[in-house]
This record gives C-alpha cells, structure tokens and sequence, in this order.
C-alpha cells in the first residue's frame, strides 16, 4: 500500500497556513533564497531532474518547458500560472491556493528568476473567490516585508512582481493559449500554435504557462535536490518523478485531496477513498478529470515490447498499475489532472456520458467548427438515446463525429471532448444499445 | 448611447486605477474592470460596456465580444443573490441534480430565472473545482460543500428567500 507524504501538504491542517509567519517558520523561502544565489541554468537543470511532469493535465516536464525561454534583446518575459481549474473532477490546485498560498508564490519567484522574467500573473478563475483573497493578501504580506519588489530579500538586484488576475466562467480559459488572450483581455479562445507561447506569449512576448501545482513543486524539489525528488515516485524510472495532489471524488465514502508519490494504482485510491459507497462494486473510473477516456476493472495493460520500461506490467489490470503520464497513455487513457472520478455499479454510464456531452457542448468556445457543431450534436444523440427514443444509426454516428473533431482544431479542448464520449461508446457500447432497444433508460437514469 | 452613462463611485475609481497599474496595456484590464464595475452596477449594461470601452481607448465591440464570451457576466440585471449549483459529473454522482431541483422547487423558479421578490437568482454551474466534497453550490463569493437539503434550506432561508412549502 502506498504511503501518503507531506511535502507539498506540510502546512495543510495547520492554524493560519496561509500567512506569512507560519509559512515563513515551516520553510523559510530557503527555495527562493538558494535560487538567487545560483545561475538560472542550474535551476532548470535541477527542475529537469525533478521530472516534474506538467500537473495541468498534459504532462509535459517542466524543467523543458522552462528551457525554451531565450532572452529576448527588447521584450521582456512572463511566467504565466495556470490556475484556472475547472476539468470536472479536478479539485486539488485549489487546496494549495487556499492552505498554502506562499508555497506557489515562492515557487512563481524560483520560476520568475529561471527563465528571466520579472512579472508573473496568476490567473485565478473567477469563481475561487477565497484562493484570490489568499493570494492577494499573501503578496501583499511579501511586498511589505520586501520580498517582492526591486531587491527581493535583499539577496539580488532582480525586481519580482506577482500579481492576481481573474477570468470569468469560460473551461476553455484553461488551455495556455485561450488563457493568454483573456489575460490580454480578449474573448478567450485558443491562438494557433506556432508560435508557442515561449516565443510570442502574454502581450507578444516570450512566456511560460505553468500549472499551480507544477509551479508550487518548485520550491520543494529545488530544496531537496531534483534527482532526490524524482526518486519520491514509483515511476522515477520512467522519468514521471516526485510527489503530487491526488483527487478522490465520485462513489467514495471519504473524498478527498492527498499527496502521494506518483504512481499509486487506480485500487489504491480507491481504497484510500474509503472504498465504494454501498459497500458496491467499481464500475468505472475516469483516471484524471473528464477528458480522460474512462477505464473499466476489466481494462488489461497491454505493452508486449519486451525492451519498454513499461513491460513489466504487462498483462495485469490498468488499475494495478501505477499511474503515470506513460502508463495511462499506454493503457488508452490519460493521467490528466489526477484527481479520479469512481462510478459505482449501479450508474447508467449514457446519463454519464451524457452528463459531459453537455458540459462539453456548454464549454466549446466556438471557433472551430468541428468542435462547435460535433459537441453539440453529440449531446443531442446522448439525450434522444437516454430519453429512449434514439436509433443504432446515431449511435453509429457518434463516432464519426468525434473522428472528425479529433485532429481537426485549433486546440486540444476538441480532442478532449471527444475521446471521452469514444470511449464512453465503445466500453460500454452493450447499454446504449439496450437503451435503444427497450426504448427507455433501464436504470432510470441512476447516476446516485 | 443612453441619457445616463454609468458614474462609477470614487472608490470603484480607485480601484480600476489600481488595475490599470498591473499590465502593462490598458487591454489588459478588459475583464477586471468588468467585474468591478459589474459589482457596482450588478449587471453590465450598455452604459456600463460604453465606460469601459472609453475608460480601456477599446471599441464598445470588443467590450461587447468579451462580456458575452464569459457566463460571469449578467447581461440581465440579476437578484441581490446568486445562487450556482454545480451540475456537473462528480457533483451529479453525488446528488447534485436532485439539489438543483430542490432548489427549483423551494424557490418556485427555474434554473436562469429570479425570484419574484428578487431576492436570489439561482443557476446551474459547470464544475467548481470541489468534486471531493460533492454536491456543492456557491452563493455569491462562498462555497457551501457536502449539502443536503436541509442545509440548502437553511441557506436559501438565510438569502431572505421566501420559500415554497414542501
């Protein structure tokens, strides 16, 4: 069984997390302090030792991320946050703005300082009113003690300046590209890449959008050394290193945010979730926030290459194997957000599906077309089946609709929406029929 | 162009100064100006759209594009509260769309409408980062986690909603 950590979550729990003297006596910036007294490049070497693989969802490594800013000669650089949470089912950046605002603030600094910017905006979706109110009051704590500013703590000449800004209710605004225009304050719908936001980012300059937690890991694995960080995780190996958030929500008895070495088991969160409630049966779990397609008990790990790292778990269950960016990828899925959505037999998965066709269709910013018309009419076939008036036909089409948005948008959001209803279709293709054929929903729409 | 531009107060003045100063163009400001101004006027209205636009040198067309992209911003004035239950998956697996309904029924009124007293406009919201303790809805700038309907009751109460008997 896995064991849980308290590297990120140290101060979680404790009176007054938030503020400065209790962050200041837990861990005493020395993450920010080591960093201005080392050349940025070292940093970056460290944070791609770390393998501190993107915690927004994609999974790209940070440290690499990090090493595509170059100075530019006239224009200046932003370190952009990403902290528009908002994947249904994800819940954990969340828990750090609110328990530990300074930890991400000290790791913006280290970022800041790393790839040569001077400015970073968090962008906070609006609805998390009290991680904003945290926040702001966390930089302003900073600013008064002269941690931020012109000569951060009096170690270097290198002005530091945070600051909050607040998107208002759009999913989209989560996608790097998407959020870089609503930060410039405009409709927020997705650039075409290239160029990527390391060459033309915020206001047209060079920038790196990082995930809260990515950013927030910064401080730790800089303190502990990146190779000793990496090593915290079962899938070290497989470059997939450290520590971090685990979400468990859905049909379990204790939902919850832990922090975990990377690579617990699909069966291990559950158990630590308290297990199914009714005492019932899983009968699916969405591994990483809802554009992850969803897995089955049944699901078989298949990597029959004898010379993969990942050979090793070939043949057993998808949800005893640890769960990683490679292992989900592999196991036709992603690791996403890492914050798992369990359903208990029981729920009628079109409900299901249908559920987040419509988010979907909600969410869709509208300039692709594919996307635009595909989510929609995908959530109008979810409904006539589930109402018990839809045709094999148009079940038929569902995945000729999601073949011709995957691939053909601007950004991942299209993919992201149609993966999970493919996979929806296809895992459970026998209850959509059934649906069609006794022309009613035989679980009455259960979802509870 | 209407006979009344919106004035904002001098404490709402200061505080878009106080944005101004974060970006380094006035564009930028676009959607934090928005929501200050929307937290003095409870919608945005055309006069509203129209003093942003001066106030930011942007076309009353860009202003216009941005606030219909966003849910956030009312573009119909709205009850003194705001009531958002989240409908989204894990939410809905844990009783989400029942308290959405129960809360349809306690106030008389469908999801997108306001009271008649106008006292709450209630809403449903796509997921609020708290699927670990579902359901949930969010009144105004608070977060009410693991509800039940006795717990929505009392909430709804508290808005100064005149709810119908069961």
């Amino acid at each position: 069984m896995i064991e849980p950590v308290k590297h990120l979550t140290k101060l979680y729990g404790q009176e007054k997390s938030y503020t400065l003297d209790v962050y200041e006596k837990a861990r005493g910036f020395s993450g920010i302090r080591k960093a201005l007294s080392m050349e940025p490049a070292k940093i970056i070497d460290e944070m791609k030792a770390a393998n501190i693989r993107g915690r927004g969802g994609a999974g790209f490594p940070m440290g690499l991320k990090w090493s595509f800013m170059r100075p530019h000669p006239t224009k200046p650089a932003y370190l952009v946050v990403n902290a528009d949470e908002g994947e249904p089912g994800t819940h954990k950046d969340r828990t750090i703005m609110e328990e530990d605002p300074h930890l991400l603030l000290e790791g913006c600094m280290i970022g800041m300082y790393a790839i040569g910017a001077h400015a970073c905006y968090i962008y906070v979706r609006d609805e998390l009113h009290l991680s904003k109110q945290r926040l702001w009051d966390a930089i302003k704590e900073l600013r008064a003690k002269g941690y931020l500013g012109k000569r951060p703590f009096g170690l270097k000449d290198y002005p530091l300046e945070i600051y909050v800004h607040t998107g208002a209710g759009a999913y989209i605004c989560g996608e790097e590209t998407s959020l870089l225009n609503s930060l410039e304050g405009r409709r927020g719908e997705p650039r075409l890449k290239p160029p990527f936001p390391a060459q033309v980012g915020a206001f047209g300059c060079p920038s790196t959008v990082n995930n809260v937690e990515s950013i927030a890991a910064a401080p730790i694995a800089l303190m502990m050394g990146g190779a000793e960080f990496s090593k915290l995780s079962r899938l070290h190996d497989v470059n997939d290193g450290g520590c971090r958030l685990y979400g468990i929500n859905g049909h379990v008895n204790k939902g919850q945010v832990i922090e975990l070495p990377c690579g617990p088991t699909i069966n291990e969160l559950i158990e630590i979730g308290g297990g199914v409630t009714g005492g019932r049966k899983v009968k699916a779990v969405i591994p990483g926030g809802s554009s992850c397609p969803v897995l089955t008990p049944d699901d078989v790990f298949h990597m029959p290459d004898e010379k993969s790292p990942l050979h090793k778990y070939n043949g057993m269950k998808v949800f005893d194997v640890p769960m990683g960016v490679d292992t989900m990828r592999i196991a036709g899925t992603m690791l996403g957000t890492c914050c798992i959505t369990v359903m208990a037999e029981g729920t009628c998965m079109v409900r299901a599906a249908l559920n987040l066709a419509r988010f979907y269709k909600h969410e869709s910013c509208g300039q692709c077309t594919p996307c635009r018309e595909g989510t929609g009419w995908i959530d109008r076939i979810f409904h006539k089946i589930e109402e018990g008036h839809g045709d094999l036909g148009e079940l038929n089409e569902v995945s000729d609709i999601a073949s011709n948005i995957i691939g053909n948008t601007i950004c991942a959001f299209g993919d992201g929406a149609a993966l999970p209803m493919l996979g929806f279709v296809r895992k459970f293709r026998r209850e959509f029929e059934q649906h069609i054929q006794e022309k009613r929903c035989p679980s009455n729409g259960s979802l509870l | 162009m209407s006979d009344m531009p919106f004035e904002p107060t001098q404490e709402l003045t200061r505080e878009i100064d106080d944005i101004l100063s974060r970006y380094p163009n006035k564009m930028a400001a676009c959607i934090p100006v928005l929501h200050a101004c929307q937290a003095q006027n409870n919608w945005v209205s055309p006069e509203v759209i129209d003093f942003v636009a001066r106030r930011l040198d942007l076309s009353t067309a860009h202003v216009q594009g941005v606030v219909t992209f966003y849910t956030l911003f009312n573009q119909h004035p709205v009850g003194k509260h705001q009531v958002w239950v989240c409908r989204t998956l894990p939410c809905a697996l844990r009783g989400g769309e029942d308290l959405l309904s129960h809360c349809e029924k306690r106030l008389g009124i469908h999801q997108g409408e306001t009271t008649k007293d106008g006292a709450v406009t209630l809403r449903s919201a796509e997921c609020l980062a708290s699927c670990g303790t579902a359901p949930m809805m969010q009144v105004d700038k608070d977060y009410h986690e693991n509800l039940t309907t006795e717990r929505v009751d009392e909430i709804l109460e508290s808005l100064g909603a005149k709810l119908v008997k069961k």
